[in-house]
Protein backbone atom coordinates (compact mmCIF):
# COMPACT_ATOMS: atom_id res chain seq x y z
CA UNK A 1 0.00 0.00 0.00
CA UNK A 2 1.46 3.26 -0.80
CA UNK A 3 1.57 6.05 2.13
CA UNK A 4 -0.51 8.70 1.76
CA UNK A 5 0.94 12.19 1.55
CA UNK A 6 -1.46 15.35 1.74
CA UNK A 7 -0.30 18.70 1.19
CA UNK A 8 -2.63 21.42 1.78
CA UNK A 9 -1.99 24.88 -0.36
CA UNK A 10 -0.22 25.19 -3.91
CA UNK A 11 2.02 28.17 -3.06
CA UNK A 12 6.02 28.04 -3.54
CA UNK A 13 6.30 25.66 -0.60
CA UNK A 14 3.75 22.70 -1.10
CA UNK A 15 4.24 22.98 -4.98
CA UNK A 16 8.51 22.22 -4.31
CA UNK A 17 7.47 19.57 -1.75
CA UNK A 18 4.99 18.12 -3.98
CA UNK A 19 7.39 17.97 -6.81
CA UNK A 20 10.61 16.91 -4.60
CA UNK A 21 8.57 13.82 -3.11
CA UNK A 22 6.69 12.86 -6.85
CA UNK A 23 9.91 12.52 -8.12
CA UNK A 24 12.10 10.56 -5.30
CA UNK A 25 9.14 8.11 -4.77
CA UNK A 26 7.56 5.52 -7.38
CA UNK A 27 3.52 5.39 -7.15
CA UNK A 28 3.38 2.15 -5.28
CA UNK A 29 5.39 3.98 -2.60
CA UNK A 30 3.40 7.22 -2.07
CA UNK A 31 0.25 8.76 -3.26
CA UNK A 32 1.02 12.38 -3.03
CA UNK A 33 -2.15 14.59 -3.01
CA UNK A 34 -2.15 18.86 -3.36
CA UNK A 35 -5.08 20.61 -2.36
CA UNK A 36 -5.46 24.11 -3.55
CA UNK A 37 -8.48 26.70 -2.77
CA UNK A 38 -8.01 28.21 -6.62
CA UNK A 39 -5.74 25.98 -8.67
CA UNK A 40 -3.60 28.92 -9.60
CA UNK A 41 0.03 29.32 -8.10
CA UNK A 42 0.43 33.30 -7.83
CA UNK A 43 4.62 34.76 -8.10
CA UNK A 44 3.55 37.08 -5.30
CA UNK A 45 7.15 39.04 -5.27
CA UNK A 46 5.64 40.58 -8.80
CA UNK A 47 3.08 42.53 -7.41
CA UNK A 48 5.59 45.20 -6.13
CA UNK A 49 6.42 46.09 -9.13
CA UNK A 50 2.53 46.35 -10.64
CA UNK A 51 1.52 50.16 -9.10
CA UNK A 52 4.40 51.28 -11.15
CA UNK A 53 3.49 49.72 -14.26
CA UNK A 54 6.37 47.23 -14.21
CA UNK A 55 5.68 43.73 -14.32
CA UNK A 56 5.88 43.70 -18.17
CA UNK A 57 7.10 40.11 -19.08
CA UNK A 58 6.45 38.62 -15.57
CA UNK A 59 3.83 36.67 -14.79
CA UNK A 60 2.00 36.95 -12.28
CA UNK A 61 0.00 33.98 -12.27
CA UNK A 62 -0.30 30.10 -13.62
CA UNK A 63 -2.35 27.17 -13.68
CA UNK A 64 -0.95 24.84 -10.51
CA UNK A 65 -1.48 21.88 -12.82
CA UNK A 66 1.26 22.80 -15.25
CA UNK A 67 3.65 23.50 -12.51
CA UNK A 68 3.40 19.78 -10.73
CA UNK A 69 4.89 16.27 -11.96
CA UNK A 70 1.78 13.99 -13.32
CA UNK A 71 2.17 11.91 -10.58
CA UNK A 72 1.15 14.69 -7.80
CA UNK A 73 -3.08 14.43 -7.65
CA UNK A 74 -4.24 18.77 -7.63
CA UNK A 75 -7.79 19.01 -5.83
CA UNK A 76 -9.14 22.15 -6.50
CA UNK A 77 -10.90 23.03 -3.65
CA UNK A 78 -11.32 24.94 -0.12
CA UNK A 79 -10.33 22.61 2.60
CA UNK A 80 -13.16 22.40 5.41
CA UNK A 81 -11.56 20.76 8.33
CA UNK A 82 -8.61 18.88 9.62
CA UNK A 83 -9.42 16.57 11.88
CA UNK A 84 -5.71 15.38 13.58
CA UNK A 85 -6.97 12.64 15.69
CA UNK A 86 -8.95 11.06 12.64
CA UNK A 87 -5.92 11.73 10.13
CA UNK A 88 -8.15 13.09 7.98
CA UNK A 89 -8.55 16.45 5.67
CA UNK A 90 -12.29 17.24 4.80
CA UNK A 91 -12.54 19.22 1.50
CA UNK A 92 -15.73 21.44 -0.33
CA UNK A 93 -16.14 22.85 -3.86
CA UNK A 94 -15.35 26.37 -3.85
CA UNK A 95 -17.72 29.19 -3.91
CA UNK A 96 -18.30 29.80 -7.50
CA UNK A 97 -17.41 26.19 -8.54
CA UNK A 98 -19.87 23.40 -9.16
CA UNK A 99 -17.61 20.53 -8.07
CA UNK A 100 -13.58 20.00 -7.22
CA UNK A 101 -11.34 19.74 -9.86
CA UNK A 102 -9.68 16.82 -9.79
CA UNK A 103 -11.77 14.62 -7.84
CA UNK A 104 -14.69 14.23 -11.05
CA UNK A 105 -16.70 17.13 -10.07
CA UNK A 106 -17.34 15.71 -6.54
CA UNK A 107 -18.44 18.35 -3.63
CA UNK A 108 -17.26 16.91 -0.79
CA UNK A 109 -14.43 14.41 -0.61
CA UNK A 110 -11.99 12.85 2.61
CA UNK A 111 -8.53 12.37 2.24
CA UNK A 112 -7.26 10.47 4.90
CA UNK A 113 -3.32 10.86 5.30
CA UNK A 114 -0.07 9.06 6.51
CA UNK A 115 1.94 12.38 6.16
CA UNK A 116 0.23 15.55 5.93
CA UNK A 117 2.03 19.23 4.94
CA UNK A 118 0.75 22.02 5.62
CA UNK A 119 1.63 24.74 3.62
CA UNK A 120 -1.18 26.86 4.14
CA UNK A 121 0.48 30.36 4.17
CA UNK A 122 -0.64 33.78 5.27
CA UNK A 123 -3.63 35.72 5.06
CA UNK A 124 -4.62 39.54 5.17
CA UNK A 125 -6.52 40.35 8.26
CA UNK A 126 -7.22 44.05 8.31
CA UNK A 127 -9.76 43.60 11.25
CA UNK A 128 -6.38 43.25 13.31
CA UNK A 129 -6.27 47.27 12.97
CA UNK A 130 -8.58 49.41 14.05
CA UNK A 131 -9.96 51.44 11.22
CA UNK A 132 -8.89 49.15 8.20
CA UNK A 133 -11.63 46.71 7.77
CA UNK A 134 -14.41 48.17 5.88
CA UNK A 135 -12.90 51.11 4.85
CA UNK A 136 -10.85 49.45 2.14
CA UNK A 137 -11.60 52.06 -0.73
CA UNK A 138 -9.86 54.66 1.64
CA UNK A 139 -6.31 53.01 2.02
CA UNK A 140 -3.98 50.94 -0.16
CA UNK A 141 -1.85 48.10 -0.53
CA UNK A 142 0.17 45.62 -2.92
CA UNK A 143 -0.08 42.81 -0.65
CA UNK A 144 -2.50 41.27 -2.93
CA UNK A 145 -3.10 41.57 -7.36
CA UNK A 146 -5.98 43.56 -6.72
CA UNK A 147 -4.66 46.14 -4.48
CA UNK A 148 -1.78 46.44 -6.21
CA UNK A 149 -3.30 47.17 -9.18
CA UNK A 150 -6.11 49.44 -7.38
CA UNK A 151 -2.82 51.07 -5.80
CA UNK A 152 -1.64 51.89 -9.72
CA UNK A 153 -4.76 53.25 -10.32
CA UNK A 154 -4.56 55.70 -7.27
CA UNK A 155 -1.04 56.87 -7.62
CA UNK A 156 -1.79 57.08 -11.78
CA UNK A 157 -4.05 60.41 -10.69
CA UNK A 158 -1.74 61.31 -8.09
CA UNK A 159 -0.86 64.86 -8.40
CA UNK A 160 1.47 65.49 -5.21
CA UNK A 161 0.44 65.83 -1.36
CA UNK A 162 2.03 63.04 1.40
CA UNK A 163 1.80 59.54 0.85
CA UNK A 164 2.42 57.93 4.31
CA UNK A 165 3.80 53.89 4.04
CA UNK A 166 3.17 52.23 7.39
CA UNK A 167 3.16 48.83 9.09
CA UNK A 168 0.05 47.37 9.83
CA UNK A 169 0.71 44.52 11.71
CA UNK A 170 3.31 42.03 12.55
CA UNK A 171 4.62 40.18 10.72
CA UNK A 172 3.94 40.47 7.21
CA UNK A 173 5.11 39.03 4.40
CA UNK A 174 8.77 39.93 3.01
CA UNK A 175 10.28 42.24 5.22
CA UNK A 176 12.04 43.76 2.50
CA UNK A 177 8.83 45.30 0.48
CA UNK A 178 8.34 48.57 1.99
CA UNK A 179 11.71 49.90 1.83
CA UNK A 180 11.56 48.80 -2.27
CA UNK A 181 7.93 50.10 -2.29
CA UNK A 182 9.54 53.19 -1.53
CA UNK A 183 12.28 53.14 -3.37
CA UNK A 184 10.68 52.42 -6.84
CA UNK A 185 7.82 55.26 -5.38
CA UNK A 186 10.13 57.62 -5.28
CA UNK A 187 11.87 57.13 -8.77
CA UNK A 188 8.56 56.95 -10.59
CA UNK A 189 7.37 59.96 -8.57
CA UNK A 190 10.45 61.43 -10.33
CA UNK A 191 10.22 59.92 -13.59
CA UNK A 192 7.02 61.38 -13.69
CA UNK A 193 7.84 65.03 -12.66
CA UNK A 194 5.68 64.97 -9.23
CA UNK A 195 8.65 64.19 -6.61
CA UNK A 196 9.14 67.68 -5.87
CA UNK A 197 5.56 68.16 -4.89
CA UNK A 198 5.08 64.89 -3.32
CA UNK A 199 6.32 64.28 0.47
CA UNK A 200 7.03 60.60 1.46
CA UNK A 201 7.41 59.16 5.21
CA UNK A 202 8.08 55.61 6.06
CA UNK A 203 6.90 54.93 9.51
CA UNK A 204 8.82 51.93 10.75
CA UNK A 205 7.52 50.38 13.68
CA UNK A 206 11.79 49.46 14.64
CA UNK A 207 14.24 51.75 16.24
CA UNK A 208 15.71 51.91 12.52
CA UNK A 209 14.54 51.46 9.18
CA UNK A 210 14.75 47.65 8.57
CA UNK A 211 14.54 44.45 11.53
CA UNK A 212 18.79 43.81 10.90
CA UNK A 213 20.76 46.30 11.83
CA UNK A 214 22.98 45.71 8.84
CA UNK A 215 20.54 45.97 5.90
CA UNK A 216 19.58 49.31 7.79
CA UNK A 217 22.78 50.60 7.22
CA UNK A 218 22.41 50.32 3.95
CA UNK A 219 19.23 51.61 3.85
CA UNK A 220 18.96 54.54 5.50
CA UNK A 221 21.48 56.65 3.80
CA UNK A 222 19.61 55.58 0.47
CA UNK A 223 16.65 57.04 2.14
CA UNK A 224 18.36 60.46 3.32
CA UNK A 225 19.89 60.60 -0.27
CA UNK A 226 16.32 60.49 -1.91
CA UNK A 227 14.74 62.62 0.54
CA UNK A 228 12.37 59.93 1.43
CA UNK A 229 11.22 60.89 5.30
CA UNK A 230 11.14 58.13 7.98
CA UNK A 231 9.90 57.59 11.69
CA UNK A 232 11.17 54.85 13.80
CA UNK A 233 9.51 53.50 16.83
CA UNK A 234 5.94 53.96 14.88
CA UNK A 235 4.06 51.04 15.60
CA UNK A 236 0.51 51.54 14.00
CA UNK A 237 -2.37 51.19 16.53
CA UNK A 238 -5.24 52.66 14.36
CA UNK A 239 -6.13 54.61 11.05
CA UNK A 240 -8.85 56.92 10.89
CA UNK A 241 -9.53 57.72 7.07
CA UNK A 242 -12.45 60.12 7.63
CA UNK A 243 -9.49 62.68 9.10
CA UNK A 244 -6.37 60.70 7.16
CA UNK A 245 -4.54 60.35 10.20
CA UNK A 246 -2.34 57.22 11.20
CA UNK A 247 -2.11 56.66 15.19
CA UNK A 248 0.76 54.79 16.91
CA UNK A 249 0.70 52.62 20.27
CA UNK A 250 3.66 54.98 21.49
CA UNK A 251 1.36 57.99 20.98
CA UNK A 252 2.01 59.80 17.74
CA UNK A 253 0.12 60.53 15.09
CA UNK A 254 0.72 61.62 10.94
CA UNK A 255 -1.20 62.82 8.53
CA UNK A 256 -1.48 61.50 5.06
CA UNK A 257 -3.22 62.45 1.67
CA UNK A 258 -2.49 58.79 0.53
CA UNK A 259 -1.97 55.77 2.41
CA UNK A 260 -0.16 52.79 1.87
CA UNK A 261 -0.38 50.35 4.58
CA UNK A 262 1.07 46.95 4.75
CA UNK A 263 -1.94 45.15 6.23
CA UNK A 264 -1.81 43.09 8.92
CA UNK A 265 -1.72 39.41 8.40
CA UNK A 266 -2.84 36.15 10.21
CA UNK A 267 -2.24 32.35 9.78
CA UNK A 268 -5.15 30.56 7.42
CA UNK A 269 -8.44 30.09 9.04
CA UNK A 270 -8.13 26.51 8.61
CA UNK A 271 -5.29 26.42 10.77
CA UNK A 272 -7.26 28.25 13.76
CA UNK A 273 -10.17 26.14 13.25
CA UNK A 274 -8.23 23.17 13.63
CA UNK A 275 -6.51 24.63 16.93
CA UNK A 276 -2.68 24.20 15.29
CA UNK A 277 -2.56 27.89 15.28
CA UNK A 278 -1.40 30.48 18.23
CA UNK A 279 -3.17 33.60 18.67
CA UNK A 280 -2.46 34.77 15.32
CA UNK A 281 -3.15 31.40 13.87
CA UNK A 282 0.81 30.23 13.10
CA UNK A 283 1.63 27.33 13.29
CA UNK A 284 4.36 26.36 16.24
CA UNK A 285 6.69 24.07 14.34
CA UNK A 286 10.18 23.04 15.21
CA UNK A 287 13.04 25.31 13.81
CA UNK A 288 15.18 22.50 12.98
CA UNK A 289 12.63 19.37 11.86
CA UNK A 290 9.78 21.49 10.92
CA UNK A 291 7.99 18.89 12.15
CA UNK A 292 4.29 20.89 13.79
CA UNK A 293 4.93 21.16 17.43
CA UNK A 294 3.40 17.77 19.41
CA UNK A 295 1.90 16.25 15.64
CA UNK A 296 4.15 13.40 14.21
CA UNK A 297 4.08 13.17 10.60
CA UNK A 298 2.62 16.66 10.54
CA UNK A 299 5.07 18.98 9.03
CA UNK A 300 4.55 23.28 8.45
CA UNK A 301 6.73 25.61 6.17
CA UNK A 302 6.44 28.57 4.72
CA UNK A 303 4.54 32.06 5.91
CA UNK A 304 2.47 29.22 7.91
CA UNK A 305 4.67 28.63 10.30
CA UNK A 306 5.66 30.53 13.48
CA UNK A 307 9.48 30.30 12.94
CA UNK A 308 11.70 33.50 13.96
CA UNK A 309 12.43 34.03 9.71
CA UNK A 310 11.31 36.16 7.12
CA UNK A 311 7.70 35.27 5.78
CA UNK A 312 8.88 34.57 2.14
CA UNK A 313 8.71 32.60 -0.70
CA UNK A 314 12.87 32.16 -0.23
CA UNK A 315 12.26 30.60 3.41
CA UNK A 316 9.56 28.33 1.95
CA UNK A 317 11.87 27.52 -0.91
CA UNK A 318 14.68 26.43 1.34
CA UNK A 319 11.99 24.85 3.97
CA UNK A 320 10.86 22.79 1.30
CA UNK A 321 13.44 21.19 0.66
CA UNK A 322 13.99 20.14 4.28
CA UNK A 323 10.03 18.76 4.46
CA UNK A 324 10.93 16.42 0.98
CA UNK A 325 13.90 14.86 2.53
CA UNK A 326 12.13 14.58 5.77
CA UNK A 327 9.19 12.51 4.01
CA UNK A 328 11.35 10.34 1.54
CA UNK A 329 13.28 9.02 4.29
CA UNK A 330 9.83 8.10 6.06
CA UNK A 331 7.94 6.60 3.45
CA UNK A 332 11.53 4.89 2.93
CA UNK A 333 11.09 3.87 6.32
CA UNK A 334 15.09 5.37 6.41
CA UNK A 335 16.49 7.60 9.41
CA UNK A 336 16.38 11.24 7.34
CA UNK A 337 19.90 12.81 6.78
CA UNK A 338 20.77 15.55 8.86
CA UNK A 339 22.50 17.53 6.21
CA UNK A 340 19.63 17.68 3.81
CA UNK A 341 16.87 16.92 6.11
CA UNK A 342 17.33 20.02 9.21
CA UNK A 343 16.24 23.84 7.85
CA UNK A 344 19.24 26.18 9.74
CA UNK A 345 17.10 29.55 9.15
CA UNK A 346 18.37 29.50 5.51
CA UNK A 347 16.73 33.20 3.41
CA UNK A 348 18.16 34.60 0.36
CA UNK A 349 16.37 37.45 -1.05
CA UNK A 350 17.12 40.41 -3.05
CA UNK A 351 15.78 44.04 -2.44
CA UNK A 352 15.14 46.55 -5.48
CA UNK A 353 16.80 50.18 -4.19
CA UNK A 354 15.39 51.78 -7.42
CA UNK A 355 17.10 52.98 -10.13
CA UNK A 356 17.97 49.83 -11.70
CA UNK A 357 19.75 49.18 -8.65
CA UNK A 358 19.48 45.83 -6.04
CA UNK A 359 21.13 44.24 -2.98
CA UNK A 360 21.03 40.95 -1.89
CA UNK A 361 20.37 39.23 1.77
CA UNK A 362 21.54 35.89 2.54
CA UNK A 363 21.41 34.71 6.13
CA UNK A 364 20.03 32.03 8.37
CA UNK A 365 19.68 31.62 12.42
CA UNK A 366 22.95 32.21 13.45
CA UNK A 367 24.34 34.59 10.91
CA UNK A 368 22.51 37.87 9.72
CA UNK A 369 23.46 39.47 6.36
CA UNK A 370 26.05 41.52 5.14
CA UNK A 371 24.53 43.00 2.10
CA UNK A 372 26.65 44.22 -0.72
CA UNK A 373 26.54 47.64 -2.13
CA UNK A 374 23.59 48.31 -4.60
CA UNK A 375 24.15 47.70 -8.37
CA UNK A 376 22.98 46.87 -11.20
CA UNK A 377 23.95 43.42 -10.64
CA UNK A 378 21.67 42.06 -8.33
CA UNK A 379 19.22 44.27 -10.18
CA UNK A 380 19.91 42.32 -13.28
CA UNK A 381 19.80 39.00 -11.35
CA UNK A 382 16.17 39.89 -9.41
CA UNK A 383 14.71 40.84 -12.92
CA UNK A 384 16.33 37.38 -14.30
CA UNK A 385 15.01 35.77 -11.49
CA UNK A 386 11.06 37.22 -12.23
CA UNK A 387 10.92 35.72 -15.43
CA UNK A 388 12.90 32.47 -14.46
CA UNK A 389 10.85 31.02 -11.51
CA UNK A 390 8.53 29.28 -13.67
CA UNK A 391 10.45 27.09 -14.88
CA UNK A 392 12.80 26.40 -12.59
CA UNK A 393 11.69 27.16 -8.40
CA UNK A 394 8.10 25.56 -8.33
CA UNK A 395 9.61 22.50 -10.12
CA UNK A 396 12.45 21.77 -7.53
CA UNK A 397 15.14 22.41 -9.61
CA UNK A 398 17.11 24.92 -7.66
CA UNK B 1 2.66 31.27 33.69
CA UNK B 2 6.29 31.41 34.90
CA UNK B 3 7.84 32.88 38.31
CA UNK B 4 10.78 34.61 38.12
CA UNK B 5 11.66 35.24 42.08
CA UNK B 6 8.68 37.18 43.15
CA UNK B 7 7.75 38.03 39.16
CA UNK B 8 4.84 36.62 37.63
CA UNK B 9 5.16 35.75 34.07
CA UNK B 10 1.67 35.41 32.01
CA UNK B 11 3.75 34.74 28.95
CA UNK B 12 7.17 34.36 27.28
CA UNK B 13 8.49 34.70 23.96
CA UNK B 14 11.03 32.80 22.79
CA UNK B 15 13.40 35.00 19.75
CA UNK B 16 16.72 33.21 20.16
CA UNK B 17 18.19 32.68 17.01
CA UNK B 18 16.07 35.32 15.13
CA UNK B 19 17.44 38.30 13.13
CA UNK B 20 14.66 38.65 10.69
CA UNK B 21 11.68 40.08 12.03
CA UNK B 22 13.99 39.62 15.20
CA UNK B 23 12.95 39.80 19.35
CA UNK B 24 11.65 43.42 19.40
CA UNK B 25 9.25 42.62 16.81
CA UNK B 26 8.14 39.40 18.72
CA UNK B 27 7.87 41.33 21.98
CA UNK B 28 5.84 44.21 20.32
CA UNK B 29 4.00 41.56 18.83
CA UNK B 30 3.32 40.24 22.30
CA UNK B 31 2.68 43.58 24.19
CA UNK B 32 0.22 44.08 21.76
CA UNK B 33 -1.40 40.98 22.32
CA UNK B 34 -1.13 41.15 26.25
CA UNK B 35 -3.83 42.85 28.80
CA UNK B 36 -3.49 45.92 30.88
CA UNK B 37 -0.88 44.95 33.59
CA UNK B 38 0.64 41.69 32.37
CA UNK B 39 3.86 40.83 32.35
CA UNK B 40 6.07 39.66 29.05
CA UNK B 41 9.15 38.14 28.96
CA UNK B 42 11.16 37.30 25.41
CA UNK B 43 14.58 35.49 25.32
CA UNK B 44 16.81 37.32 22.73
CA UNK B 45 20.22 35.79 21.52
CA UNK B 46 20.73 39.35 19.83
CA UNK B 47 23.43 41.63 21.02
CA UNK B 48 21.35 44.28 19.77
CA UNK B 49 18.26 43.45 21.98
CA UNK B 50 19.59 45.36 24.92
CA UNK B 51 19.23 48.32 23.07
CA UNK B 52 16.67 48.67 21.22
CA UNK B 53 13.99 46.51 23.58
CA UNK B 54 14.42 48.75 26.56
CA UNK B 55 14.42 51.62 23.75
CA UNK B 56 10.92 50.46 23.00
CA UNK B 57 9.76 49.94 26.48
CA UNK B 58 10.62 53.59 27.55
CA UNK B 59 9.45 55.37 24.17
CA UNK B 60 6.15 53.67 24.31
CA UNK B 61 5.77 53.77 28.53
CA UNK B 62 5.75 50.23 29.43
CA UNK B 63 7.43 49.12 32.60
CA UNK B 64 10.75 47.45 32.08
CA UNK B 65 11.00 45.07 34.85
CA UNK B 66 14.78 43.41 34.36
CA UNK B 67 17.14 42.35 32.03
CA UNK B 68 18.54 38.98 33.50
CA UNK B 69 21.66 37.35 31.32
CA UNK B 70 21.19 33.67 31.18
CA UNK B 71 23.52 30.93 29.56
CA UNK B 72 24.22 32.61 25.71
CA UNK B 73 20.83 34.66 25.88
CA UNK B 74 18.71 37.47 27.88
CA UNK B 75 15.68 37.21 29.16
CA UNK B 76 13.93 41.14 28.92
CA UNK B 77 10.81 40.86 31.18
CA UNK B 78 8.36 43.74 31.34
CA UNK B 79 5.26 45.10 32.57
CA UNK B 80 2.47 46.61 29.53
CA UNK B 81 0.95 49.07 31.60
CA UNK B 82 -1.71 51.04 29.69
Amino acid sequence: MPQRIVIVGGGVGGTIVANLVARALRPDEAMITLIDATGEHAYMPGWLYLPFNGSEGIDLTRPERGLLNKHVQLVTGEVQRIDVSAREVTVHASPGMAGMRGTGGAIEARYGYDYLVLATGARLAPEDLSGLSGSEDAWHHFYSLDGALRLGSALRVLNGGRIVVAIGGIPYRCPPAPLEFLFLLDEWLRKRGIRERTEIEYLSPLPRVFPIESVAEVATPLLEQRDIHYRVFFNTDEVDTERRVVRSLEGEAAEYDLLVMIPPHRGARIVEEAGLGDEQGWIATDRATLEVKGHEGIYALGDATDLPVSKSGSAAHFEAKVVAARLIAAVRGEEPDPQHATYDGEVMCFLETGHNAATQLVFNYENPPHPPRPSLFYHMEKMLFNRAYWHIVPQGLV
Amino acid sequence: MLDIGNIIIDKEIDARGSFCPGPLMELIRGMKALHVGGVLAVLSSDPGSSKDIPAWIQKAGHELIGVFPEQGYTRFVARKTH
